[in-house]
């Protein structure tokens, strides 16, 4: 499709735990400047996809290739190190504490303070305020605790601290998950945000209605395996939806519910108490 | 949506300015304890105006604050970690009594002994740490486990060795009156004697504060105990702060052990056994919640002089002392109660004030 070299790929990886097939043969490349949407139902093996993207697993077969090179990643450290950032859906925001520890925890800005060193509160609040307004999110009061903050805003936080500290890679576990309409549009747009400055975006999620307005590749997974992988102008969106929804699999059981309301109740052999109660009510 | 979010609402801006001000208020997380020493000062003052008002009265409300006050800055620090310490009024019995017997019985200079119980009580801040953050089991147990330990030990060395449970003679050995001056003198200003060890809860308090609002390694203690697993994953050294703190807690048992060792001239087997729970009441009266994350050391401090006040002000007011217990218990109940309302409330006004913003972004 493209000659350009992916920021990201892997070849052929496989991950088994005992003898359970998690994930199998699965090559995947996300390019920088791209949003890369990986959708899958419930244990098709996304998040055993994204451990791997991120470092929390090695995988039992297969090849990890970051800027073209093959790498082993021990940890989520390490895949950090490298610029592969990950906002997980627990988000590793810490509720009670204020926005600006929140942004800076782990890498504190320190200031001389005669022969100590202190943290540079000043810088931080500032630097906060400053990186989340580029982000479109107004913070009146960096002391606030993010536990205060909506589901949307605190993604965007999670999404911005990434950024701000020179990710290449931003992987996001179902950030739209738990949101409302509003506040997932909020996140789309960071997501569109990152892309425009060059960073490959993995977009986890098992809603097609939020992976099509941003996604220019998308990845089904099914039962470990790649189900398909297009490009934007391969697909229209009710494609997609089929895709996701598992295309036969859903006609299939519609047209089972179908028979089964046209089947009178004692037919199917309700229980007895069932029928009962039914009669009673 | 961000071109929207510039241009909010007018009304719903002098809206949050007003908010901002109710919340800055209700949010200091020292509040409630100090709504709980006005309400206790005022009082002890109309019941007992004449000592209460004097300066022989806030000398005698600060002598049991301050050591006090240093076990309760310790353990809020612990506990905004994320974990409880209950052998930390054991501990100072523990030390006290090592320093006493090394130094009567085998005839040290009284400056070693100190410095060996120091060591004896990093070694068992290290291994309660080390217990805890290793097994994943929750503290209270396994510092309980350590409080027996050594509430065990303490009686039962001091009687092997002494024939009693207590160290004697401590005054008559060399290096005393050294120890007497850095670690408890009396101090006169106009005319009362004040403890010298306010100086050291002052300092500590103020040096604790620094740490824990200005330092990196206050944030650490924040996340370590608001969320361990997500501080890991953000390379914060979780499992190495919570190990300091217990160290943190045995320190301040082995310095206010050496406090009370030079005060009394001797060490007693039982001392400190059932503070533990006074300094975890002191800490939460300052506002640290017991799930661990958030909380002060200004506050803990507050708490602590909470305490000195009701020791000071039941003797002064004439009533039958063995009440002290009874009203810390409602004291302890009235502050919890004050600060979760005021956290609740501040919240919820954090929260009116999102959806505000919200509402005014769309407009």
């Amino acid at each position: 499709m493209t000659t350009r070299q992916p920021l990201l790929e892997v070849r052929n990886v496989s991950k088994m735990f005992g003898s359970v097939i998690a994930l199998s043969n699965v090559s995947a490349q996300f390019y920088a400047g791209e949003v890369t949407c990986l959708l899958g139902d419930n244990g098709a093996g996304k998040s055993t996809l994204i451990k791997i993207l991120s470092g929390v697993y090695q995988p039992t077969e297969g090849d990890y290739l970051f800027e073209g090179k093959k790498v082993l990643l021990n940890s989520p450290r390490e895949a950090l190190a490298m610029g592969i950032a990950t906002v997980y859906q627990d988000l590793s925001l810490i509720p009670l504490m204020s926005v600006w520890r929140n942004f800076f925890l782990g890498a504190e800005p320190e200031k001389r303070f005669g022969p100590f060193k202190g943290y540079d509160i000043r810088f931080a609040k500032q630097t906060v305020r400053e990186v989340l307004a580029h982000m479109g999110i107004l913070i009146r009061d960096p002391d606030q605790p993010v536990g205060t903050m909506s589901g949307g805003e605190r993604q965007s936080i999670a999404i911005s601290r990434a950024i701000y500290f020179g990710a290449k890679v931003l992987i996001l576990d179902e950030p739209t998950a738990a949101l409302g309409v509003k506040q997932a549009g909020m996140v789309l747009h960071h997501i569109v945000r990152a892309k425009q400055r060059g960073l490959a975006v993995i977009f986890i999620t098992h809603n097609p209605n939020h992976a099509w307005p941003v996604g220019d590749h998308f990845i089904i997974l099914r039962r470990g395996r790649i189900l398909g992988d297009y490009r934007r102008e391969e697909l229209t969106q009710a494609d997609l939806m089929n895709l996701m929804a598992g295309g036969e699999d859903l006609v299939k059981l519609q047209q089972e519910l179908e028979a089964l309301l046209k089947q009178p109740l004692e037919a199917v052999g309700e229980p007895a108490h069932v029928q009962e109660a039914i009669g009673a009510g | 949506m961000p071109a929207k979010a510039v241009t909010a609402v007018p009304g719903a801006e002098e809206q949050l300015v007003q908010v901002g001000l109710v919340r800055s208020v209700f949010r200091r997380v020292e509040i409630g304890a100090l709504i709980g020493a006005a309400a206790v000062w005022l009082l002890f003052a109309a019941v007992a105006p004449g000592n209460w008002l004097s300066v022989t009265g806030v000398a005698r409300i600060l002598d049991p604050a301050s050591t006090l006050g240093i076990m309760a800055i310790a353990v809020a620090l612990l506990m905004i970690g994320g974990e409880f310490d209950l052998s930390t009024g054991v501990m100072t019995g523990t030390t006290g009594l090592v320093a006493g017997l090394l130094s009567t019985r085998l005839g040290w200079n009284l400056w070693p002994a100190i410095f060996v119980a120091l060591l004896i009580a990093l070694g068992i801040g290290y291994v309660n740490g080390t217990m805890v953050t290793r097994t994943g089991l929750p503290s209270f147990i396994v510092t309980l486990a350590t409080f027996f330990v050594l509430r065990g030990a303490n009686v039962g060395i001091t009687r092997l060795v002494t024939e009693q449970v207590y160290v004697g003679g401590i005054d008559k050995t060399q290096g005393f009156d050294l120890a007497r001056l850095v670690f408890n003198t009396g101090i006169n200003v106009f005319g009362v004697e004040f403890r010298s060890s306010i100086i050291w809860w002052v300092a500590i308090a103020i040096l604790a504060s620094w740490v824990l609002l200005r330092t990196k390694y206050g944030s650490w203690i924040f996340a370590a105990g608001g969320d361990a697993n997500a501080a890991r994953n953000l390379g914060v050294p979780a499992t190495r702060v919570k190990v300091a703190l217990f160290m943190t807690t045995a320190v301040a048992g082995w310095l206010v052990g050496m406090m009370n060792i030079v005060r009394l001239r001797s060490a007693v087997a039982s001392q400190g056994i059932g503070q533990e729970f006074v300094y975890i009441i002191a800490a939460t009266i300052g506002g640290c919640l017991l799930t661990g994350g958030y909380g002060s050391v200004i506050g803990a401090s507050i708490g602590a002089i909470i305490f000195g006040m009701a020791q000071v002000g039941i003797v002064f007011a004439g009533w039958d002392t063995d009440w002290f217990y009874s009203f810390l218990g409602v004291m302890l109940l009235a502050a919890v109660l004050l600060n979760n309302y005021t956290r609740k409330r501040a919240q919820e006004i954090s929260l009116a004030a999102a959806k505000a913003r919200t509402e005014g972004t769309e407009g």
